[in-house]
């Protein structure tokens, strides 16, 4: 049996298996900057036992209760090396090294060794996928977090004035983005009763239709509850896009710049402001 | 009928505030109430509070430009007040922009907004009126 072949190689020779792995993936490049080679050294050898362990079982499924403590543990490792800043290949060559060392063994040791060959190698291609798996899956979890805390960050309203709340719109505009800056806005103006509301987006790179269309729902919405919306902040570039794909921006109102903008609102809530100084 | 939404005279105005849900009977009857109350009250205005209203659809939002439309052919001002932001981006997602209708945040906003709209009606006409006396002593 296979199975038993290679558990029994594993941990007959598990000392000088150890070291020509290390040695392995020194050759094959360590990040020194990283990790230093006893950390390499003792996760290798713990991975070595959990495998011999492992392998005593049945190597076929990888999914079986038996397999559980080589893919925790290498589910911890690749989480960790994705975060230290390990590439996706380096986090693989750890499993992919064994190979070397470990065929050397089989082929001096055993009678068949194309078939125990076939067997080992399947297995270190398994887990050297898994490896990558559990890098890939951690590093999304990171892009995830990262994406809902720059979503809860890039939407504050701000009162201005009584009756004024500014909107300060940073980075493209999604409609899953459009949705909380609509939320986020009608929500404060029944808040704060405000009859004005300024867009600014000044911080917002492209304006495409979609973009326009989210815009203008969001002037409607706060139209129906009783405000007025003024859009500001619109570079000539986007001005010249806006007519270009001949968007239809409607009665909304429009200011170049959130002063313009505010000075319109003060104007409609008959503020005048004068200076301390002048007579 | 049970439900019934009352509509209270106050002044030159009619207020009425939409505090359950609205099923289409209840709306198709308060619209044919409404229109009955604004002629016989002569009203010039129609405050229609929906603050308690969190559930909306196709219908009423249609209803509600009907009430709009009606009402400008009495010659009453019509202003919604008090519309929930949930409901607000519903009707925006249905497409129903509800062009044509006065809003504003709450009754006190809403009943400034509808008198100033009535006094501004009052002295369009009577710039008009003085226009065709002019006019008329002109021609003569």
């Amino acid at each position: 049996m296979p199975a038993s072949v290679i558990a029994e190689l594993l941990q007959q020779h598990e000392r000088e298996l150890l070291d020509e792995w290390v040695t392995a993936q020194r050759l094959a490049g360590i990040r020194t900057d990283l990790v230093d080679e006893e950390t390499v050294r003792s996760n290798s050898q713990e991975l070595l036992k959990l495998l011999t362990v492992a392998a005593a079982e049945g190597l076929d499924d990888l999914h079986s209760a038996h397999w559980t403590p080589v893919k925790g543990m290498l589910d911890r490792l690749s989480r960790s090396q994705s975060r230290q800043g390990f590439t996706s290949s380096e986090t693989a060559t750890f499993v992919f090294s064994l190979k070397e060392p470990l065929f050397a063994r089989i082929q001096a040791q055993c009678a068949n060794p194309v078939e125990v060959l076939w067997d080992a190698s399947k297995l270190l291609d398994k887990l050297g996928l898994y490896c990558v798996e559990s890098y890939m899956g951690s590093r999304e979890a990171i892009i995830r977090e990262q994406q809902e805390s720059m979503l809860e960050l890039s939407t504050p309203v701000v009162e201005l004035w009584k009756g004024i709340l500014a909107i300060p719109l940073i980075g493209s505009l999604d409609s899953n983005r459009t949705q909380i800056v609509m939320e986020a806005l009608l929500e404060k103006i029944v808040q704060t009763e405000s009859d004005l509301a300024i867009i600014d987006i000044t911080g917002v790179p492209t304006v495409d239709t979609m973009v326009a269309q989210h815009l203008l729902k969001t002037v409607t919405a706060a139209k129906l509850m009783g405000a007025k919306c003024i859009i500001s902040g619109i570079r000539p570039q986007i001005a010249a896009t806006i007519v270009h794909l001949g968007v239809e921006l409607g009665d909304v109102v429009t200011k170049a710049s959130l002063a313009d903008a505010f000075q319109m609102a003060l104007k409609e809530l008959n503020v005048r402001l004068v200076s301390a100084t002048a007579r | 009928m049970v439900d019934k939404i009352p509509i209270l005279k106050m002044g030159k105005y009619l207020l009425l505030s939409i505090q359950v849900d609205m099923h289409d009977q209840l709306a198709l009857d308060l619209q044919e109430d409404l229109t009955n109350q604004i002629v016989k009250h002569r009203a010039k205005g129609v405050l229609i509070d929906i603050s308690s209203l969190e559930i909306v659809d196709s219908f009423i939002g249609r209803m509600l430009s009907h009430i709009a439309n009606v009402s400008r052919i009495l010659d009453a001002k019509v202003i919604v007040v008090g519309m929930q932001p949930a409901v607000a981006i519903t009707l925006v997602e249905l497409g129903l922009s509800l062009d044509g209708i006065a809003t504003a945040l709450n009754v006190e906003k809403g009943m400034a907004r509808l008198e100033q709209m009535v006094a501004d009606d009052e002295l369009l006409e009577l710039a008009r009126g003085e226009e065709r006396d002019t006019s008329a002593k002109a021609g003569d």
